[in-house]
């Protein structure tokens, strides 16, 4: 059942030959909830739908307590913040806000009076005139989502809204974006592949892949325990899933046979492991006598993270070690080499599947 | 690094650059120089032979101000008429589907391909005043159309039309549809769509066509003469007149044809500076 309170709540079922989302939705009034999910799970399939944009196999969708699941896109109270932005290029930054409320038969001056108080308090008071071919991506992104506010909408959808923008102006658009969506008093869903956009923006992320919810949480919760290969990737911690019996967590390995992981506290069931690859040491020789965890593994690749250097590593355990350039100049590191990995048992995080 | 240089190359890469060894591509340039002569050498003629010390009292006889006046109105209401209905059609075409779709589709491109004096006993046998639907009309209301400008106008809308169709459809399918998604979103409906996103952005493609469609109107020949004749100040537009006086005065014919080729080379040039200058 769906809290009495939810701003958006929504189940979606859209079927394709050869692909079927089903995912449940809920967002409450104020909140920024983010879709995080690799290529082609669903996301921007999830946003138009919401959106109204494409029809619904099955489910239904709840803004308000009112039941849009019929009305088209242009009845909808949504607001739209497209991946390229999706500026009209005839119209003037101020004609693009001012299109939305004119559509909903705002008188002209009215419409215009709107617009130019949306896009000042963008700070882009200065640009009503510009075409948006002659604006920077970040005032595009500014300019995109003016325009989607200036429909009042209940409920408001972000397509990876920085994804458009490069490096350099994508932190300081993204703390931007961050303040404006806290303004925001309805329902906000933003789609991203970047884990980034997630913790910072959104105060839950819900995980989607191919087509289903397969996590969901506070942004801190999903990075520090994640439960797919997939999250664990994003947010960079080695993950493995086994049966728990004790302080020990047996993981399947490669080949099958059950490789013990040492984990702090006592657990039983099926449960996860996780530890980041800077928790992980390497060692040419088995280290002896300490109550870590040590495998024996080989070296598949090395490449630059930040100021560390990330190894990766197969055998039984397949994992990635972050090590410093010094570290990895004394081991004398090439790949295909024999090494021991090695984790502290207090550096495991575990946690029931 | 190369440094950028304002009015200057911008890369090395625009440079001409010569594949191959050094032999002069003579099959290429050879045929090339031919067509090109070929399609300028007439008007060349038409200059050489053009008789210019009575050029002045010749431009002033009012048959030619009345076949120029003639033409230019009657190109001009057919192109208006195309748009109007032209630019929905190729809507249609390009943005629905419906059974029979590539059928209409085909039926558009038919009078680009019969010969328009085919077109224009086609419209005679459908509009005349025995016509299949022109015999009602003219029963009801004893009009009959052919013979009259309003004809001529018809006669110049059924060869020139599918010209903007055809380049209007094809600006349609061109277009990013996710823009109309986007005004859709903001509470736009369908005919806002159409009317503020997908027509504007479809500007350039409608220009070209509604200008093919206006020097095909313009030249129109065969359709007229069979659907409309060849009435002076009436039905008788600058190509019919070129056709006339051709039989009698070879001299009064140079000029009507210089006079036409001037208006069409006028109009093509004011509208692709407006087209390079547009975004």
């Amino acid at each position: 059942m769906s809290p009495p309170d939810a701003a958006l709540s929504a189940r979606l079922v859209v079927r394709r030959p050869a692909f079927t989302l089903d995912v449940r939705v809920e967002v409450a009034p104020g909140e920024v909830l983010a879709l995080l999910g690799p290529n082609g799970a669903g996301k921007s399939t999830v946003l138009r739908a919401l959106a109204g944009l494409l029809p619904l196999s099955g489910g239904r969708v709840l803004v308000d307590g009112r039941d849009l699941t019929g009305e088209p896109a242009e009845r909808r109270p949504v607001g739209v913040v497209f991946q390229d932005y999706l500026l009209f290029p005839h119209m003037s930054a101020l004609e693009n806000v001012a299109f939305g409320p004119r559509c909903r038969g705002v008188r002209k001056a009215e419409a215009r009076r709107i617009a130019a108080g949306l896009l000042e308090g963008m700070g882009l008071a200065g640009y009503a005139a510009a075409r948006p071919r002659s604006l920077s991506g970040g005032q595009a992104q500014r300019v995109a989502l003016a325009r989607a506010l200036a429909v009042e909408p209940r409920l408001l959808l972000l397509d990876e809204p920085l994804a458009a923008l490069d490096a350099h102006t994508r932190a300081s658009v993204r703390s931007g974006l961050r303040r404006r969506l806290a303004a925001f008093d309805g329902a906000t869903v933003l789609v991203t592949h970047d884990p980034l956009d997630a913790m910072v923006l959104a105060d839950r992320v819900l995980v989607v892949e191919d087509g289903a919810a397969v996590q969901e949480g506070a942004p801190a919760d999903v990075a520090r325990r994640p439960r797919t290969e997939y999250v664990a990737r994003l947010v960079g911690l080695n993950l493995y899933r086994g049966r728990a019996e004790g302080t020990r967590v047996l993981a399947a390995g490669a080949s099958g046979a059950a490789v013990p992981i040492t984990v702090p506290g006592v657990h039983s069931g099926e449960v996860f492991a996780a530890f980041p690859p800077r928790a992980v040491a390497l060692y040419r020789e088995r280290p002896a006598g300490t109550p870590r965890n040590t495998w024996p593994a080989a070296i598949d690749g090395v490449e630059r993270f930040g100021d560390q250097v990330r190894v990766h590593l197969t055998g039984e355990l397949a994992l990635s070690a972050d090590i410093t350039p010094a570290g990895l100049a004394d081991l004398a590191l090439s790949p295909g080499d024999e090494v021991w990995a090695s984790v502290k048992a207090t550096e495991v995080e575990c946690y029931p599947a | 690094m190369t440094p950028f240089r304002p009015g200057g190359r911008a890369r090395p890469a625009d440079a001409p650059v010569r594949i191959g060894g050094g032999r002069f591509p003579w099959l290429l340039v050879v045929p090339a120089l031919l067509g090109l002569g070929f399609l300028v050498l007439p008007f060349a003629g038409l200059l050489a032979r053009a008789p210019w010390s009575t050029l002045g009292t010749r431009l002033l006889m009012p048959e030619v101000r009345d076949a120029l006046l003639l033409s230019l109105t009657t190109a001009t209401a057919a192109t208006a008429v195309s748009l109007l209905l032209g630019v929905p059609l190729a809507w249609l075409l390009a943005r629905t589907r419906f059974p029979g779709l590539r059928v209409a589709r085909a039926l558009v491109t038919v009078p680009l391909v019969i010969p328009p004096v085919v077109g224009g006993v086609a419209l005679l046998l459908v509009l005349g005043r025995n016509g299949v639907v022109g015999q009602y009309v003219h029963a009801w209301t004893g009009y009959s159309l052919p013979f009259t400008t309003p004809a001529v106008v018809v006669a110049q809308v059924f060869v020139a039309m599918p010209f903007l169709v055809i380049s209007v459809e094809g600006a349609l399918r061109a277009a990013d549809r996710r823009y109309e998604e986007a005004a859709a979103t903001l509470g736009a409906t369908r005919a806002v769509v159409f009317r503020r996103v997908t027509l504007p952005m479809a500007a350039p493609g409608v220009l070209a066509g509604a200008v093919l469609c206006w020097s095909r109107a313009l030249g129109e020949f065969g359709a007229t003469i069979m659907f409309a004749g060849n009435f002076p100040g009436r039905t008788q537009t600058m190509p019919l007149a070129v056709y006339l006086a051709m039989q009698q005065s070879p001299d009064a014919a140079i000029v009507l044809s210089l006079v036409l080729l001037l208006v069409s080379l006028a109009v093509l040039v004011c509208l692709r500076d407006r087209w390079v200058s547009a975004p």
